[in-house]
């Protein structure tokens, strides 16, 4: 016992010759939450204080109105354009374009995406061309397919499935390529076909990763359908804000920006909400 | 009794980059009807080959597969196969997914369903029909995974270490509840295992394996009566078993690992 104690004991007077004084005792951090309208408050209280304050600056003139516009005008050039102007027009070829383009490329990029499970030598030889394809930057091709596609709504269509068909092949085929060996081998002993592999393994198991690119999907085909706008259109809202700009109607600009903002918002909460119901139907 | 799965001098290579790899060497294996087999041997004796082999999932080098005499070497669904991994399918219900061979097979949803109700509420999963798989323990699981395999309506089932990854009473548990099955249904079972205690318990027979290349080092007979109670485990007869075995096992290579 003396032995084994005298070590310890060593030990316990190193540790007791350290000041006490040099480390006092630390406590847990502790954050307070705020109740939930402290947040909302505050939240409207910025923002108000930066209305405020770029309405005053610009008045004062600290704040150069021609290029920055200011809130009062912009609520008037607000008004002015759903009384007067082409709001609803505008808003429904933006809302337009981007579903569609975010309906096909993501349905045909997911379909694309599983139809690789049925041949390993075909996604083999495809590979290097997807990977190509979604390294190039997609946005590059928008002249031309302006061009192939003409000025209308299919153009704006075609440029926002270019930015959202990829993404959902990749994402798929990684789901794909995710599912569990052993469940296929199941499948088979159990007697199955390729045909009820696919339909009863395959593809349930790969809904979760469809599911997953829906909400970045909204956004690519959003982007997808204002660049087509910008470059040649003679509707929406990317169209508003290249045509205000180039005539310097800066509270047009900052007005349609709103717009689309909303637009964004809203169909990112659809797609959300979608997601949410897809997501309960597969229980994952 | 007649022999309902007979491996004919089944062997198995494979082409490696350095030569030829040998699997399993030509064994013959003789399983009669209703019979309660065990494999048991080390990781890597081919168990799991031999399983695929008999399952049609894999063609074998050499050799035959016979199935009530009949060549059954490369067909599918012709045996129920219980992988290690229970497999239920999370976006299905537990009913939904006991029914899976059934539905593979063609037969009308409904039909399946009521067949497999009784059967879930009779073998201790009642009140988990419409639950999904994700709200049930490692041996509801394993259980449900088991109907499935029983209720795809093969006459020959291979349960490939279904236990292994339960902890130690609900393997008792389920043992238990498998025996029971059994005897209910009368099926033939080739059951690989890793633990030579359940092996011995649950089979008729026994066929310790070695490696490199997987072979039947032994087979033994197991005629302790049924039905057995837990204390059989400390049996002389049953003691002068396990100790064979596990003498087989421990000249054959590698130490059993924990499964």
């Amino acid at each position: 016992m003396a032995v084994q104690d005298a070590p310890r004991t060593a030990g316990m007077t190193a540790l007791q010759r350290a000041p006490a004084a040099a480390k006092p005792a630390r406590r847990l951090p502790v954050q307070k939450d705020w109740p939930f309208w402290a947040i909302i408050a505050t939240q409207v209280g910025i923002l108000i204080a930066i209305i405020a304050l770029w309405e005053l600056g610009a008045r004062a003139g600290i704040v150069d109105g021609f290029f920055w516009s200011q809130p009062s005008a912009i609520a008037r050039t607000f008004y002015i354009f759903f009384t007067e102007g082409d709001a609803w027009t505008d808003i429904s070829f933006t809302f337009r374009s981007t579903i569609m383009g975010f309906v096909i490329g993501t349905t045909a990029g997911s379909l694309f995406g599983l139809s690789f499970w049925w041949s390993r030598n075909y996604a083999a030889v495809v590979q290097p061309y997807i990977i190509c394809f979604e390294a190039m930057p997609k946005l590059a091709l928008a002249p031309l397919i302006i061009l192939v596609f003409g000025l209308g709504i299919v153009s704006k269509v075609a440029i926002a499935i270019a930015l959202t068909f990829v993404i959902s092949t990749l994402t798929t085929y990684a789901g794909v390529k995710a599912i569990d060996p052993d469940g296929e081998k199941l499948f088979y002993s159990l007697g199955a076909s390729r045909w009820q592999v696919f339909r009863k393994l395959v593809a349930p198991s790969c809904l979760p990763w469809i599911i997953s690119v829906l909400r970045v999907n909204i956004g690519l085909a959003l982007t997808g359908a204002i660049v087509g706008e910008f470059i040649s259109s003679q509707h929406g809202l990317g169209r508003t804000i290249f045509y205000a700009g180039s005539t310097y109607e800066i509270a047009l600009v900052w007005v349609a920006v709103f717009v689309l903002s909303t637009l964004a918002v809203i169909m990112y909460a659809a797609v959300s909400w979608l997601e949410s119901v897809l997501r309960k139907g597969t229980k994952q | 009794m007649p022999v309902k799965v007979h491996l004919e001098r089944i062997g198995m290579a494979f082409a490696t980059p350095n030569g030829m790899f040998r699997a399993v060497a030509p064994l013959d294996l003789r399983i009669e009807t209703g019979r309660f087999v065990s494999l048991v041997g080390p990781s890597g004796c081919g168990k799991s080959t031999l399983f695929n082999i008999i399952a049609g999932l894999m063609q074998p080098t050499e050799g035959r597969v016979l199935i009530d005499g009949e060549d059954a070497t490369g067909t599918i669904g012709r045996v129920g196969y219980m992988l290690q991994k229970d497999l239920l399918l999370p976006w299905r219900t537990v009913l939904d997914n006991v029914i899976l061979g059934m539905e593979i097979q063609g037969k009308p949803l409904n039909e399946a369903r009521e067949r497999a109700l009784p059967l879930l509420r009779k073998y201790g999963l009642s009140g988990f029909e419409y639950l999904y798989p994700n709200s049930l323990s490692g041996g509801m699981r394993q259980r449900a995974a088991l109907l499935r395999t029983l209720l795809f309506d093969t006459d020959v089932i291979l349960l490939d270490e279904p236990f292994g990854a339960l902890d130690a009473q609900t393997k008792l548990q389920m043992q238990e509840w498998l025996m029971q099955l059994w005897s209910d249904f009368r099926k033939t079972v080739v059951f690989v295992t890793h633990d030579v205690e359940e092996a011995i318990y649950l089979s008729d027979e026994i066929h310790v394996m070695g490696t490199r290349p997987g072979r039947i080092l032994e087979t033994i007979p197991i005629a302790i009566s049924r039905p057995r109670l837990r204390t059989t485990a400390l049996s002389p007869e049953f003691l002068v078993i396990k100790e064979r075995c596990m003498s087989l096992l421990s000249a054959s290579g590698p130490a059993l690992e924990a499964a």
